[in-house]
């Protein structure tokens, strides 16, 4: 799904991911673990094609092909989806609107036609159904004044309406209770498939304890420095990070 | 005050024959009028950068061209589509004007109920010139504002609304002036009176248009009283042609419980001002002035008001927004005053720009002078640039850059929008909002490709 070789990004002139080599499978969820200022965010922004985030040496291929010029706009047509860990708040837009401008834009780029206002509605309904989403979200402006579990849940109607092959889950739990952790977990699980792959960055244990992963890396000082099964991410709760943080240093 | 050696006097030529103007030749208080105003101008001539208020609004543009005043016969010129701001048609009354020149022909204005009347000037001066003698002037008295002395010697036209005692217009009135559609360039100066008796009410929408593309130049009035209990809510849709030079001066006097809201869209005219002026005369009186300014190129567009609260227990609100592309500029200079008996004054104030470009400039001056001491009053002004942040969670949702900032920007001016609470308005304000928008043409441009 995506192959990520010999990846140097450099922010503001700093480098921060130095020399990054991971592989994602299809139909597999994996982890990516590490310290604070390890680079997990700048790898999701990476991925995501973020302004301002310079892949300086190496490539990223998505289904084989290489995405590191293409616009974000235009990865997320082709089946990126990045869920964010501060969803943004767009006062004046209607969260539908907003879903459904993301839909058609996407839909545009496939050559597939346009959804009507009827058309999309109809859909949404199934998905906020679903995912158990209230349709108070719906008619809210997108993200404003929405609770962080609101928030995060709105991420995961996002990314089921847009239906992507390539989930990035940036630190979804962060700012969550376990109550809200749980539901936004269960919304992820439900959008799980054979042909999609999940990648989640998180600092913690404990969203792994909802969302399964089949594998685990550990990214610190800009690199994988270890992969392994969903074993290895309670060895990290129990022993931390100073074993890569000590040999990267 | 001016000094009288560095004066710049355009428009002398038309003052001179001010008096050879048929609104109101045989009124002699409206000759004295004209007579006084026509001095006074003489004096101060036209505001230059010197002033304390017009240091960010620069006249002398006005001197490259030279204009003539608008006539009757300018107003005969044709019209081949008739511009409304509604999209399906206003259901209310309209006045029209082409070349600042009455068009009845074009206009509506019988749809109104008894007890209202709404006419153009000369009109009224040939038919209740008491009527006239008795509000001109009377509102907008100022003397050392050149431009309302201009306007004072020079008016050539204009209309005037007149609502009985407890009449409520339930649809809103729109008044079209039409410029731009002459092959010299035309100078309009009109005046224009509202006067709303006790518990009337009424919603006006103030449509600037230019067709052509020559420079025109608009210096307007507006004088408007406010009787006990009733409640005026003014829109103005101004998109002058892109040479036009477009000043007015609004002046309000609010009486007790009577309310006021304005809310200003400002889009066209290489350069416009609109100065607001207004009194809160009796206690409850309240005022909303709002406006949203969205330019492009080298347009330049000032609000200038001031909120005179006189007495005990008024408030005023202010919010202006305004969205700055390429080296446009826009100038908010407001001043709220709480005079000294004025006990429990609300007062609101605040003005916010996005700047689409590097070349774009704001220049915004958001002031309170309060001589009471039991008052609620804050003010603030704040600019940036579109959210980065925003802007790549919008593309990463697949929504393409040019369209993401479209809805930046709408989302921006949201806040404002929700204000207008006539829905009909709100409409159409949105709709030219929508017009407006960078990338709207994202669609055509694709179907354009396709």
């Amino acid at each position: 799904m995506l192959e990520i070789s010999g990846l140097h990004v450099s922010v503001d002139g700093k480098e921060i991911i130095k020399g990054l080599d991971l592989k994602l499978e299809t139909g597999k969820v994996h982890a990516i673990m590490g310290p604070n200022g390890s680079g997990k965010s700048t790898l999701s922004y990476v991925i995501a094609g973020r302004d301002g985030y310079e892949v300086t040496a190496g490539d990223i291929l998505f289904k084989g092909k290489s995405i590191i010029d293409l616009k974000p706009e235009d990865r997320a047509a082709e089946g990126i989806f990045l869920a964010f860990q501060y969803p943004v708040e767009i006062p004046g837009v209607a969260n539908t609107t907003f879903l459904r401008e993301s839909a058609n834009a996407v839909r545009r780029y496939r050559g597939e036609d346009e959804l009507d206002a009827m058309q999309f509605i109809r859909i949404l309904r199934e998905k906020v159904k679903e995912l158990g989403v209230s349709d108070d979200l719906l008619k809210r402006a997108v993200n404003t004044g929405f609770s962080g579990g609101e928030k995060k849940r709105n991420e995961i109607l996002q990314m089921s309406v847009l239906e992507p092959s390539l989930c990035v889950l940036d630190e979804t739990d962060s700012g969550l209770d376990i109550d809200a952790l749980k539901v936004v977990s269960e919304g992820v699980n439900r959008l799980r498939s054979p042909d999609n792959t999940m990648l989640v960055i998180t600092h913690y244990q404990r969203l792994l304890d909802y969302i399964v992963p089949d594998y685990v890396h550990v990214l610190a000082d800009g690199r994988i420095q270890r992969t392994g099964g969903k074993e290895l991410a309670l060895e990290l709760e129990q022993n931390g990070y100073a074993e890569f943080t000590n040999a990267a240093a | 005050m001016t000094t009288l050696t560095d004066n710049i006097l355009p428009f002398s030529d038309i003052l001179a024959a001010a008096s050879d103007n048929p609104l109101g030749q045989d009124l002699n208080w409206l000759q004295n009028m004209r007579n006084a105003n026509g001095a006074l101008y003489g004096d101060m001539g036209l505001p230059t950068i010197k002033l304390e208020d017009w240091k960010y609004t620069n006249l002398t543009s006005l001197t490259d061209t030279s204009y003539r005043s608008a006539i009757e016969a300018d107003g005969a010129a044709s019209i081949d589509v008739m511009p409304c701001v509604f999209q399906k048609g206003n259901p209310g009354a309209r006045l029209v004007f082409v070349n600042g020149m009455p068009r009845l022909d074009l206009s509506t204005p019988d749809s109104l109920p008894y007890g209202v009347t709404l006419e153009p000037l000369a009109q009224v001066a040939l038919r209740d010139p008491a009527f006239l003698e008795s509000h001109m002037g009377k509102v907008a008295d100022d003397k050392d504002r050149s431009l309302l002395a201009l306007n004072g010697a020079a008016m050539n036209s204009g209309y005037v609304l007149h609502v009985s005692k407890g009449v409520v217009i339930d649809s809103p009135i729109e008044i079209v002036f039409i410029g731009g559609v002459a092959e010299e360039p035309l100078a309009n100066f009109p005046r224009n009176l509202i006067v709303l008796e006790e518990n009337s009410q009424a919603d006006i929408v103030v449509h600037n248009v230019g067709v052509g593309v020559g420079a025109y130049f608009v210096n307007s009035v507006n004088e408007v009283s406010l009787a006990q209990s009733s409640r005026l809510r003014m829109f103005g849709v101004q998109e002058d042609a892109l040479e036009a030079t477009n000043v007015s001066t609004t002046c309000v006097n609010v009486s007790k419980d009577a309310r006021f809201s304005n809310f200003n869209l400002s889009l066209g005219g290489r350069l416009s001002r609109h100065e607001t002026y207004v009194a809160l005369q009796g206690t409850g009186a309240d005022c909303k002035i709002d406006g949203a300014y969205l330019m492009r190129g080298r347009q330049h567009c000032d609000n200038t008001l001031r909120i005179d609260h006189l007495v005990p227990d008024t408030s005023s609100d202010v919010l202006f927004k305004g969205v700055l592309d390429d080296e446009s500029r826009a100038v908010f200079q407001g001043k709220i005053v709480v005079h000294r008996d004025a006990q429990r004054s609300d007062g609101q104030m605040h003005n916010k720009s996005m700047l689409l470009s590097d070349g774009a400039e704001i220049d915004t001056k958001p002031e309170l002078e309060i001589y009471a001491d039991d008052v609620k009053c804050s003010h603030g002004a704040a600019s940036g640039h579109v959210d980065e942040t925003a802007l790549f969670y919008m593309r990463s949702r697949g929504i393409p850059d040019a369209q993401a900032r479209n809805l930046l920007i709408q989302s921006f001016l949201a806040q404002s929008l929700d204000r207008v609470t006539v829905d009909l308005i709100n409409d159409a304000l949105l709709e030219k909002i929508t017009q407006w928008l960078p990338a709207t043409c994202y669609r055509q441009q694709e179907w354009i490709e396709e």
